[in-house]
């Protein structure tokens, strides 16, 4: 059983990170604790941690390839050792780019398909709710989130794909208004409608939309506000 | 012993870059042009001496950083 004060989060910081004030934000609303900043160049994480974040951002100036610097930084090593153990990670935006090249989750996200930055309100769909990060929304639920990114064309072979999809592996794709993932919807391009993504064993999660940007009425809406909510009751 | 590494985004990977130089290059009135591929080239100054060894070690720099073999694919030469 949890102690009290809910559950212990880590926010990775990378130079370059901008996003994970916000996070912060969201994750302290929900868990009721403010989370802890975690440097790059740690090499091992505080005792007791029990989810790690990793933001949104331009990670080493998005140098090489988007988040391929910061997967290899110090603090990559404890935290796939965290998810080996089963912990909880969610990477979003740069944060997901990262999970990708560090292979802690599959496939690529590319430079998105029609080459403009988008910063835009997105609708995606919650494909499942037995997860630790989704049990507080309903199966099928469309959701508003923010998204700005230039590379979030999810890619992988077709193999992937069909293995993501077999597994009930992909956690959000990108829908119109009615709630169908339709071409069109897919504004950058990503495989399948493909958002975002889990690990097998369900407890990494990686998406290109914000959920963090929308936990308030403040912010014009808390479509992101299960997301963290399940993850305090996780 | 200097080693370039060429790094491609494979076949049947999109690449947006390489159809944008493309449509430049058509506006610019070049004719004839085909499909554009986008990629980078690396240079590294490497220590090793031995040319077979300064090749393996340039291969498994590419394969765990320089290119992302999900997407890319990369040839070594030394130069």
């Amino acid at each position: 059983m949890r102690v009290e004060g809910g559950m212990r989060a880590g926010v990775v910081v990378f130079p370059g990170t901008n996003r994970e004030r916000d996070m912060m934000i969201a994750l302290e609303r929900a868990t009721g604790r403010r989370p802890e900043v975690l440097w790059h160049r740690e090499t091992a994480l505080p005792a007791g941690i029990d989810l790690v974040v990793l933001c949104g951002g331009f990670s080493y100036g998005d140098y090489l390839r988007c988040g391929a610097i910061a997967a290899r930084s110090p603090i990559m090593r404890p935290i796939a050792e965290h998810a080996a153990r089963g912990g909880l990670i969610l990477g979003v935006c740069n944060g997901f780019q990262i999970l990708c090249e560090a292979g802690l989750l599959p496939g690529a996200l590319l430079r998105n398909a029609g080459m403009r930055f988008l910063s835009m309100e997105c609708r995606m769909r919650v494909e499942r709710t037995d997860t630790p990060f989704t049990a507080h929304y309903q199966r099928g639920q469309v959701i508003r989130a923010p998204m700005a990114h230039g590379d979030g064309n999810y890619f992988a072979d077709a193999a992937t794909l069909d293995r993501l999809e077999g597994e009930g592996r992909i956690a959000f794709r990108y829908v119109d208004a009615t709630g169908a993932a339709t071409g069109a919807a897919a504004l950058n391009g990503a495989a399948r409608n493909i958002a975002g993504i889990y690990s097998e064993n369900l407890r990494v999660l990686g998406l290109m939309p914000h959920p963090e940007d929308l936990v308030d009425p403040l912010m014009g809406g808390t479509d992101g506000l299960p997301l963290f909510e399940s993850l305090a009751a996780a | 012993m200097k080693a370039r590494v060429t790094v491609m985004p494979k076949s049947g990977v999109l690449d947006p870059q390489g159809k944008a130089i493309g449509h430049a290059l058509a506006s610019l009135g070049f004719a004839g042009v085909g499909e554009v591929r986008a990629g980078k080239v690396i240079e590294l100054e490497l220590a090793e001496t031995d040319p077979a060894r300064a090749k393996e070690t340039a291969e498994e720099m590419a394969r765990r950083l320089l290119a992302n073999t999900v997407i890319e694919s990369f040839c070594v030469e030394l130069v």
